[in-house]
């Protein structure tokens, strides 16, 4: 017995000792001048690409595609996935700086990102933000470099009910986020999912609530709503606030660095939660926007400090930055083993893999050993000289706050239109986006919260084809959530994430009549 | 005698103005058969998502393009996979005479305007090339009971109505269409038709076994057959795939059988082809055509063909309209006869 254990533990070394050797042999292909020196080009024009809303890096890296043809595969990958760590750094600046969040994940960033920004305090902000993106993105690695084969099949295990059970629960999460009224919060949410439900209906396969509009085929798209509500919104608003923005106080400190990771360290229990959840949502593959969500949902109700978020607090900025970059990276991991991408740059990287001729899928990491560890490989290096060229960049970008107004607000409308233009290259978007700029307005004075809206508007259309889907399979039944152990507890934990505000509120108001009586 | 020289000379300079009139015509006609070029970026627009089979083509065309400097404009590719495609069939529509644009179809050119009434049709563009006709297999999962198309139809048959659930990407599209197909075959047993976004996506969850079977394009589920976790049943095509070279351990593309000598006679094939605007000229046509042709001489694009068992069938001209007309009847008929067709219609 005993020694069939000792067997045991000794097989799984040897395998643990393999998978070392190979990444040692991947850093040895990554580590080539050539390959540091695309690394660098990579992030430094991810970082551009993040930072421009609506570019996004999916579109970033199928315009750079066809220049990498003529690499070798192992290259070629390592620029393309440097711009894609380039472009999940580079979102968090303008959503911290501008309130304009430069990539769908980074909107969550912006609730806490962009009151710490005027505060005088966006250097910290933005060191927060890309400490944590890091630390998200390596724990996301290490898992992928020693789970790979488990994880995979821990995917495969995901069909319409649980992808329903995930989004439900970030939904979930994400309830009693507004500090607004209950009944605001709803409609907010319910405006959402009516604007996600515009254009065609994947299950019917019929148009809905097009009214005959060609422009309205497809869809409202999550980045031109979000770039309108929110920049266009802050720009409204800050003209109202007789044209100053509150930033210009933030002062230059050059110890920033140090002085914001000494408070990282207490903030572990919100780091481990959102590796956790990031990692998940990116390996079945929810996505990193909703992952960030999310993470700042649950780091909002569990910590200490959760009723000072939304009013700039640095744990605010930690949990959707970590969580987003752990699913981002993590969204390869199927890509790489299953063939499914887990985000739409995912799914352009994919294309790559088979025009280099790898075919992705279950035989990828026994056939090419060398592109696999090889890209695994530059995954760490990545992050780190990522890390460090940010980081160095910090003064920098929070001197951009120091332009006045009255030049950098022109400027901000101009990359907002081209932003909206670029999701679907319409003029059409353009127009919208003004218009969400001024519904983004009206709501902030009305008390309307707009997150919610956000949320619904980005997973609506995912969680109705997902119950939809399950709906079919089950053929109307609701009991497939609760089918097996998986979806079981997603749902029961969701339920009770719904039901606990109002749980709590019933038992306070219990208490006081008993303390009274 | 001066007269004469006069008029002498005058017909000379006639006959030469004319000959030189007659060469200017023939070299202005013979650089508009041969000679046209974009002048300017040429729009490669994808009706689809990014990362479905469509998408992969015309990214991998843009590459080969690239690569082997067959155009000296550079060739740009989007996304407008609005409305089932409808978005980018519409742009097309509304771009004529502009020789700058040209579209990849799938089979959504025939079954967006049937099924959700959006205002196009293929006679809204020029047909330019088939690529290719990319092929359909039903898939069932490596653990299933049933190995063959004949225990599979039989499970089908002797099981309850709406047992089976069959796997495709999007709704009354191609997939599901080829759903209703097989259902005439199945002795009046349905199937739970489950949409999900794409292709790969549908090979997947065969694989983590939420669905019974699927009827994926080749490429879209290769990786999972040859990892062991799929099998394929039979192919629904008239004839066997002419690729002979292994792609599993013991099996090759042409190893599987077609659906008819298998015992379900169903056939469909999915248009890959090229389209450009109404109102263009026969050497603009005839440029991207020639282009065409040079794409599919490439070592890369034969890789593709075969790593994707499509079948390489090459049309143009009134040839490749022809066929386009016939094959739109085809999809109108089994639309119709499937209750796909939009109220409208």
């Amino acid at each position: 017995m005993a020694s069939k254990k000792n067997e045991k533990i000794t097989r799984v070394w040897e395998a643990a000792l393999e998978e070392l050797n190979a990444l040692m042999g991947g850093f040895a292909v990554a580590l080539s001048p050539y390959n540091l020196m695309l690394m660098m080009i990579g992030i430094i024009l991810g970082v551009i690409i993040g930072v421009l809303p609506g570019l996004g890096g999916a579109n970033g890296v199928a315009i750079l595609l066809p220049l990498t043809f003529t690499m070798p595969p192992t290259s070629a990958i390592i620029l393309l996935t440097s711009i894609y760590w380039g472009a999940l750094f580079g979102g968090a600046i303008t959503s911290i700086l501008f309130n304009i969040p430069g990539e769908p994940w980074s909107v969550a960033t912006t609730f806490d990102g962009h009151p710490m920004a005027q505060k005088g305090k966006a250097d910290e902000a933005l060191v927060g933000a890309f400490t944590s993106s890091f630390v998200g993105a390596i724990v996301a690695v290490a898992l992928i470099t020693f789970l790979a084969p488990l994880v995979a099949k821990f995917a495969l295990k995901f069909g319409p009910a649980e992808f329903f059970a995930v989004q439900f629960l970030t939904f979930a999460s994400f309830i009693g986020m507004g500090r607004g009224s209950p009944s605001k919060t709803l409609a907010s949410m319910c405006l959402g999912f009516a604007l996600a439900a515009v254009g065609l209906d994947n299950v019917t396969g019929t148009l809905r609530m097009t009214f005959g509009h060609d422009e309205l085929l497809n869809g409202f798209k999550f980045l031109v709503g979000v770039i309108g509500l929110f920049g266009i919104g802050e720009i409204l608003a800050s003209m109202e606030d007789g044209l100053k923005f509150n930033g210009p106080a933030a002062r230059l400190r050059m110890n920033v660095v140090i002085e914001t990771w000494k408070k990282l360290p207490a903030m572990w229990l919100t780091f481990l939660r959102s590796c956790i959840v990031g990692c998940w949502m990116g390996i079945t593959p929810g996505g990193a926007t909703p992952a960030s969500f999310m993470s700042y949902g649950l780091a909002k109700r569990f910590s200490k400090n959760g009723d000072n978020f939304g009013k700039g607090e640095l744990e605010g900025v930690v949990a959707p930055e970590t969580a987003a970059h752990a699913a981002g990276t993590s969204a390869l991991l199927p890509m790489l083993t299953l063939g499914i991408p887990g985000s739409p740059t995912a799914a352009v990287l994919l294309g790559g893999l088979m025009i280099w001729g790898l075919q992705p899928g279950p035989l990828l990491f026994v056939e090419k050993p060398d592109f696999v560890w090889g890209l695994i490989a530059s995954m760490y290096l990545g992050n780190v000289v990522g890390l460090v060229l940010v980081l160095t960049c910090v003064p920098l970008f929070a001197s951009i706050l120091r332009i006045p107004f009255s030049i950098i607000a022109p400027s901000i409308i101009v990359i907002c239109a081209i932003g909206a233009f670029t999701v679907n290259n319409a003029m059409f978007d353009v127009w919208m986006m003004m218009i969400f700029g001024v519904a983004g307005y009206v709501f902030t004075k009305l008390g309307y919260p707009l997150p919610p809206l956000v949320l619904a508007l980005v997973l609506g259309d995912q969680a109705e084809s997902s119950f939809r889907q399950a709906m079919l399979i089950s053929q109307g039944n609701l009991s497939v959530f609760w089918s097996n152990w998986l979806v079981g507890t997603i749902m029961t934990l969701g339920l009770l994430l719904l039901f606990s505000p109002l749980l709590q509120t019933l038992k306070m108001k219990f208490q006081t009549r008993q303390a009274t009586t | 005698m001066t007269k004469r020289k006069q008029t002498g000379r005058f017909t000379r300079l006639v006959v030469a103005a004319s000959l030189l009139a007659t060469a200017s015509v023939a070299s202005v006609s013979v650089a508009y058969a041969q000679a046209w070029e974009p002048t300017k970026p040429v729009t490669f627009i994808i009706p689809a998502g990014a990362g479905g089979g469509a998408d992969q083509m015309a990214r991998f065309v843009q590459g080969v393009i690239q690569k082997n400097n067959l155009m000296k404009q550079p060739m740009i590719v989007i996304n407008k996979a609005g409305g089932a495609g409808a978005e980018g069939f519409l742009e097309m529509k509304t771009s004529q005479r502009d020789p700058h644009k040209i579209i990849i179809t799938l089979s959504n050119l025939f079954t967006t305007p049937l099924a959700t009434g959006s205002p196009f049709n293929w006679k809204d563009m020029s047909p330019v090339a088939m690529l290719a006709l990319d092929q359909f297999i039903l898939w069932v999962n490596t653990d299933a009971s049933y190995k063959t198309t004949k225990d599979y139809v039989e499970a089908v048959k002797s099981g309850s109505d709406r047992q089976f659930k069959m796997g495709g990407t999007g709704s009354k599209q191609e997939d599901q269409i080829l759903t209703a197909a097989i259902e005439k075959q199945t002795g009046g047993k349905k199937f739970i038709y489950v949409p999900y976004a794409g292709g790969g996506q549908v090979a997947v969850q065969l694989v983590g076994k939420h669905i019974d079977s699927t009827v994926n394009n080749p490429i879209e589920a290769v990786s999972q057959w040859r990892a062991g976790q799929l099998v394929p049943l039979c192919l629904f095509d008239a004839k066997r795939s002419t690729y002979t070279e292994k792609v599993t351990a013991t099996q090759s593309w042409s190893d599987i059988p077609t659906c008819r000598e298998a015992g379900l006679p169903v056939e469909y094939q999915m248009l890959r082809g090229i389209f450009m605007a109404k109102g263009t000229t026969p050497a603009q046509n005839a440029y991207y055509v020639d282009l065409f042709k040079k794409v599919q001489a490439t070592p890369d694009w034969q890789e593709l063909m075969k790593s994707g068992a499509f079948n390489q069938t090459f049309m143009s001209g009134p040839e490749f309209e022809t066929w386009v007309a016939e094959n739109e009847k085809l999809h109108v008929d089994l639309m119709k006869e499937a209750g796909f067709l939009a109220t409208s219609n």
